[in-house]
């Protein structure tokens, strides 16, 4: 059963969906999707195929085509003694133990990289470790990284991206049975950087994975993450926040595979536009197999228009093969600023200037909250606000 | 002494079957300290003539004048004229999403004073007025107006009411959809408001009940976009016995009715 959920777009004003809807559904189920880790068995990219379509392909192209330098890579990590960190080989039985690319970009990366970065958490005891990769260049290039929560453990990790990227990875994700991690990714790259990335996670018994997207800077981010949940209790939480501005793109594939009894998942996407030629893309995919009975699920993407010229795509697909479920619901919403809000506060003495920074900033801090570490989140915080400046008001006329 | 001065205000709004004039010529003074009532049937102009004095752009003003202290308040901003000390506690406050209470009222107390409160005396005062309109102190942390009950949403206006300390106030229909133990709570809020900084207020009210604990030293009738009948507290009282009927077209008489 393929069901095309409805939205509420048509209560912003906004026309149908262009893709179709329910008129013609391709066949086209997400489990079936073609995966490998040889990039010479994907065709060629033409931009045209679904995973691709709305994502600007000749900006990606040498990520999807050229060859990528695959060699280790500088970060700045503070080690802790509840999480080790080591570079190991291509033919570590770690690599490819939680998913394989489903798109040509990440099977490149993944035929090109030669070591791969190993994140092990192992102490019961919460650890959080910060990676900061500060020093890539803008030669294509390819990473690898693994990031495995021991049974039982508890940890925190954030992967921080500023400065120059021409990059395509993929990150591996591994939550043992009982195992609670955090994983957070935050994209400020230089203006000019074009990074796309795929994540795979698999979520063991009673196991939770948080999983946190925050992208603000880049030319191109386009990060797809896919959580396999395979075994009974398995619960992720999948959380994105993101501000497009004047010709940038911002995208994220999401994928929950619901692959065992009583799983639970979260995803709420929430991004903010402003500029001519901003973008947003966002795709929901939940499966709930056969064997994912008593799922709960939901899943939403909010979409906040702050100017004209910004577009903002936002996709929920369910796909549902059991009826023994305990709940799947989803919600996609895009819409202007709401000018409501803007007269409230206002009428109390707030400059309009203010106001929009107050609500952009409240509409992505509850995803930014998520974080959970204080220092992180109010640097964030402020970063959005810092893109908020100058206000639409103040770049003249509107068109 | 402060005034508030409005003359000869015509507004319309844009609907779908066109343009709409609303406020047919509105006549109104109100001092410092004052208390005027304005009551009137569903449809009368009674919340246009609030939006138009708070500057919601819904509305267009065609002519007269709104002056604050001799100063034209319809050249104004909104902000601005709530910065010249002007406050409309909402019928329909909406929510901000991710903007708690405290962040709000902060932010606010911080634009009308044009530097941030100091921050114990502040967090006191807060809490005082909080504990005063029997809200929770968990209620700071909640976001703006979002997941409020209706009690809530006219609690936390007058909660601004209080901490802004305005010079004047508009409260549209700040007592519909309250029950009694609510609109008294709501009821001593503004009083004590007024005791505190004598600020003028207009009161905006379908029904005379909210009359019984906010007494009003002047009481105007809206129809048809403007005063049709002024007089003392005691018009509230013939309303509340006979109803907007005497002031109504033959045709819809006996349609409204004021409920006590």
């Amino acid at each position: 059963m393929r069901k095309q959920p409805d939205q509420d777009h048509a209560k912003h004003g906004a026309l149908p969906r262009s893709d179709g809807g329910s008129v013609y559904v391709p066949v086209q189920t997400r489990s079936e999707r073609f995966s490998s880790t040889e990039v010479s068995e994907f065709p060629e990219v033409t931009g045209r195929e679904l995973e691709w379509k709305l994502s600007p392909v000749a900006k990606l192209r040498p990520l999807i085509d050229g060859s990528l330098v695959g060699g280790e890579w500088p970060y700045q990590a503070e080690a802790t003694t509840g999480v080790q960190l080591e570079w190991i080989d291509r033919a570590d039985a770690r690599v490819g133990s939680a998913g394989k690319p489903e798109e040509r970009a990440s099977a490149n990366a993944w035929s090109s990289f030669e070591r791969a970065l190993s994140v092990t958490v192992s102490g019961e005891e919460a650890e959080d470790l910060v990676l900061t990769r500060s020093s890539l260049t803008a030669v294509p290039s390819a990473a690898h990284t693994i990031i495995t929560a021991r049974k039982h453990s508890r940890g925190h990790v954030v992967l921080h991206n500023t400065g120059a990227a021409m990059l395509s990875e993929n990150v591996e994700i591994v939550v043992e049975d009982g195992a609670h991690l955090t994983v957070v990714s935050v994209q400020q790259w230089d203006t000019d950087a074009v990074h796309a990335a795929s994540h795979f996670a698999r979520v063991g018994r009673d196991a939770h994975l948080r999983h946190v997207l925050v992208s603000l800077d880049g030319d191109v981010v386009r990060i797809n993450p896919s959580v396999h949940l395979v075994s009974d209790g398995a619960d992720v939480e999948l959380f994105g926040a993101y501000f497009s501005t004047a010709g940038q793109h911002i995208e994220q594939q999401v994928f929950v595979d619901h692959d065992a009894a009583n799983t639970r998942s979260r995803v709420a996407y929430k991004g903010a536009l402003q500029g001519r030629d901003a973008r947003s893309v966002w795709v929901g995919d939940v499966l709930i197999r056969q064997s994912g009975v008593g799922t709960d699920s939901y899943e939403q993407n909010r979409n906040l228009l702050l100017t004209d010229g910004a577009r903002a795509d936002s996709i929920p697909n369910l796909e549902i093969e059991t009826g023994d479920i305990a709940g799947a619901g989803h919600a996609s919403a895009s819409g202007r600023f709401d000018d409501e809000q803007l007269f409230y506060l206002q009428a109390r003495g707030i400059s309009e200037e203010a106001a929009r920074r107050l609500v952009v900033r409240g509409f992505l801090a509850e995803i930014v909250q998520k974080i959970g570490l204080p220092d992180l989140e109010t640097k964030l915080e402020s970063a959005i606000e810092a893109a908020l400046v100058p206000g639409p008001s103040q770049e003249g006329p509107s068109n | 002494m402060s005034v508030l001065e409005i003359r000869d205000l015509h507004v319309s709004v844009e609907t779908e079957q066109g343009n709409k004039k609303i406020l047919k010529g509105v006549d109104l003074t109100v001092n410092e300290g004052e208390i005027h009532a304005i009551m009137g049937p569903n449809g009368s102009g009674k919340s246009t003539l609030a939006y138009t004095i708070a500057g919601h752009p819904k509305y267009h003003v065609d002519s007269g004048s709104v002056k604050l202290d001799g100063v034209e308040v319809l050249d104004m901003a909104v902000d601005e004229r709530a910065r010249a000390g002007l406050f409309l506690a909402m019928q329909y406050p909406v929510e901000i999403p991710g903007v708690t209470v405290s962040n709000f009222l902060r932010t606010a107390k911080t634009a009308l004073d044009g530097a941030a409160p100091p921050l114990r005396p502040w967090l006191k005062e807060t809490r005082q007025s909080m504990a005063n309109l029997r809200m929770d102190k968990s209620f700071a942390e909640r976001n703006v107006n979002e997941g409020f009950s209706g009690g809530e949403k006219k609690r936390h206006e007058i909660l601004q009411l209080e901490l802004l300390k305005p010079r004047f106030a508009v409260l549209d229909e700040t007592d519909s959809g309250l029950d009694v133990d609510a609109l008294k709570v709501v009821s001593e809020g503004v009083n004590r408001a007024k005791a505190n900084t004598g600020l003028g207020l207009l009161l905006i009210t379908h029904y005379t009940r909210i009359l019984r604990y906010i007494k009003p030293d002047f009481v105007h009738v809206f129809v048809e976009g403007r005063i049709a009948e002024e007089g003392g507290p005691e018009l509230a009282d013939r309303l509340e016995d006979e109803g907007y009927d005497r002031f109504l077209p033959i045709a819809s008489a006996g349609s409204a009715t004021i409920v006590g």
